[in-house]
């Protein structure tokens, strides 16, 4: 502005500050519209699930300041919690993501409570241990498991939505529903972080010391994080079990883990929409390497070196600041 | 238990600390590193596994064991350096979880690199002809090779104690993890430490690599369970304590070899048990002190 314009609202909000404001309906406007401009809607389900997977990782990774390396027990165990329930109990879909869902929140409990105990540097590699260890005792559990197979059989041809019956096996209809379970996390997810709870997570972040003196419980502050990050995730595992039909063991294996870390950093974390980015990325990325050569984990791992390296805020962090900026 | 005897006990703790030995070996370069650098290196099963077909290549180009053996470790180490110099050094400063992420993402560039060069399929690595057949050890029959192996381990563990406790440059390190501040004050330039460290690290994951070779095979994903597993020693242990890492991975190998016998389906979960359990009454494991080297 070349002249003072003193008609002109004072502090006139940025626009990305509007944006902000009504992210969650943005974010849903989005993915509504987000399957007619993907290449094929298998991969938008994929992106979906995995991308709440990573939104609920970000919010001890991007929001608390966690690095864990242990959230693939969280989507396996939602993924055989509900699968489980489905094959073994025959109980209804619904039931059963409900399922997944409370026994990875669980599993978020006990991880947690060992967990926290630990300090800094140290969380990585004890969440790395602990989600190994679910990882073999499922494997372990072959018969209701199915071990080193995974479990078969999640099939569900049509689910039943308030009486109505709609054919799942229909990938339009099979986005949709599970967009209403996704629409519902982030909406809550949105919720959490504009709480009280939500600031001091990031006060915890930017400096622990700091929000420990200003009498805030961090012990407890993290593992209440780590707890709901880990429902989040149970609930993208659960949703996965019936968008596969099939839940494989390598779900639970700490590369999985290794994925989401990798999302995250790639969409740009602590961010909210960045998540959905970062499984958009990874995925396409892997989709259109694996076209090109079997030896696509070589390029994954360098592309991902080289945002450590030199863009740390990832794909949508850069995009933020950079519209900051103007 | 009347089936069990007393000998057959004896026997599985010594292939126990057989077992620990590699553990043992793993969990020193990872908290040597982690004790000067903050850097919790998540390449460290790579490096593992990198030093296995390095072995082989070597042992191939060569014919003799015992090469490779000396020469491995030097070349793994080498990788190591370049690897601090060029991709570590820029992050030092930036949080700690940045290094952690790059050595993350280097273990899949080094995994492939070795799906590339050596193939998808695994190999074998043939037991030495001198280190094969067993010993009567007092006890019963044991395999030479696994008595080799700790040996050697003992060899390596006391020429670093020496190293660190003995030597003047061992004085440099331990006063650099104390506090480089000072020890670059005094003139001393602390990067050198680091990238050294670096070096060693890496270089006795490599050993360790070629060690275990023989035992179980090589594949280009064999580093993939050992990082887990060198993790539990280093959080059982004490992240950044030597001797600490000798304890623990001592102990994971004998709990391993214990559980395999009485309850084999157990084997893989017991180590973690055993983790949670030291979490619970000692959070920062057995001989943890929060950075320097103990």
């Amino acid at each position: 502005m070349t002249s003072i314009d003193l008609t002109a609202p004072r502090d006139q909000p940025h626009w990305l500050d509007v944006a902000s404001r009504y992210r969650v309906a943005l974010t849903l406007a989005f993915l509504v519209i987000f399957p007619w401009i993907t290449p094929y809607e298998a991969l938008a389900v994929n992106i979906l699930v995995l991308g709440l997977y990573a939104l609920g990782f970000n919010l001890v990774f991007g929001y608390t300041g966690l690095l864990s390396f242990g959230h693939a027990a969280f989507l396996g165990t939602g993924a055989y919690g509900c699968g489980i329930a489905i094959v073994s109990y025959k109980i209804g879909w619904f039931g059963a993501i409900l399922i997944g869902t409370a026994s990875a929140t669980l599993l978020g409990v006990v991880m947690g409570f060992l967990a926290i105990r630990t300090r800094g540097i140290y969380f990585a590699m004890v969440t790395l241990a602990l989600s190994m260890c679910v990882y073999y005792a499922f494997y372990q559990m072959q018969s209701l498991t199915g071990g080193e197979n995974g479990l078969r059989g999640v099939n569900l041809q049509t689910i039943s939505v308030l009486g109505v019956s709609l054919p799942f096996i229909n990938p339009t209809v099979k986005y949709y529903v599970i967009l209403a379970f996704v629409a519902v996390a982030i909406w809550l997810f949105s919720r959490i972080l504009a709480s009280p709870f939500g600031a001091v997570l990031e006060a915890i972040r930017e400096n622990e010391e700091r929000a420990r003196a200003c009498g805030y419980d961090v012990a407890r502050t993290k593992l209440v994080a780590f707890i709901i990050s880990g429902a989040f995730c149970g609930l993208a595992g659960a949703l996965n079990a019936i968008h596969l039909s099939i839940v494989p063991i390598e779900t639970l294996h700490y590369t999985t883990s290794g994925q989401v870390v990798m999302m995250s950093l790639l969409g740009g974390m602590g961010t909210f929409f960045g998540p959905f980015v970062g499984a958009a990325a990874f995925l396409l990325i892997e989709d259109v390497l694996a076209m090109l050569t079997s030896h696509w984990q070589l390029f994954v791992g360098i592309i991902f070196i080289v945002f450590v390296l030199f863009f740390p805020r990832g794909i949508w962090g850069s995009l933020l600041q950079w519209a900051e900026r103007k | 238990m009347s089936g069990i005897g007393l000998e057959l006990l004896a026997l599985q703790l010594v292939t126990g600390v057989a077992l620990g030995a590699i553990y043992v070996l793993l969990a020193l370069g990872l908290s040597l590193i982690f004790g000067l650098l903050n850097v919790v290196n998540f390449a460290h099963g790579a490096f593992f596994m990198v030093g296995a077909y390095v072995g082989v290549f070597l042992f191939g180009l060569t014919g003799n064991f015992w090469v490779s053996l000396v020469l491995t470790p030097l070349g793994v180490g080498a990788i190591g350096l370049a690897v601090e110099r060029v991709l570590l050094r820029p992050l030092y400063g930036r949080g700690i979880d940045y290094p952690l992420l790059l050595t993350f993402g280097l273990s899949y560039v080094f995994i492939e690199t070795i799906r590339i060069l050596f193939g998808l399929t695994g190999m074998r690595f043939p037991t030495p002809p001198e280190l094969r057949g067993a010993v009567n050890i007092g006890i019963g029959f044991f395999p030479l090779y696994r008595l080799f192996l700790i040996g050697i381990t003992a060899v390596i563990v006391f020429a670093l104690w020496y190293f660190i406790e003995r030597t003047r440059y061992g004085l440099i390190i331990r006063a650099g993890a104390r506090d480089p501040e000072i020890v670059r004050v005094l003139g001393i330039d602390v990067s050198k430490i680091w990238l050294l460290v670096f070096g060693i690290g890496t270089g006795i994951a490599g050993l360790s690599g070629v060690l275990a070779a023989p035992l179980q095979g090589i594949t280009p994903e064999m580093g993939v369970p050992v990082l887990a597993e060198a993790f539990v020693v280093t959080v059982v242990g004490g992240m950044g304590s030597l001797a600490g890492a000798v304890i623990a991975g001592l102990l994971v190998g004998i709990v391993v070899s214990m559980t395999s016998l009485f309850a084999p389906e157990m084997a893989k979960v017991s180590i973690f048990i055993l983790m949670a359990l030291v979490l619970l009454v000692r959070p920062r494991g057995l001989l943890g002190r929060a950075g320097a080297l103990g």
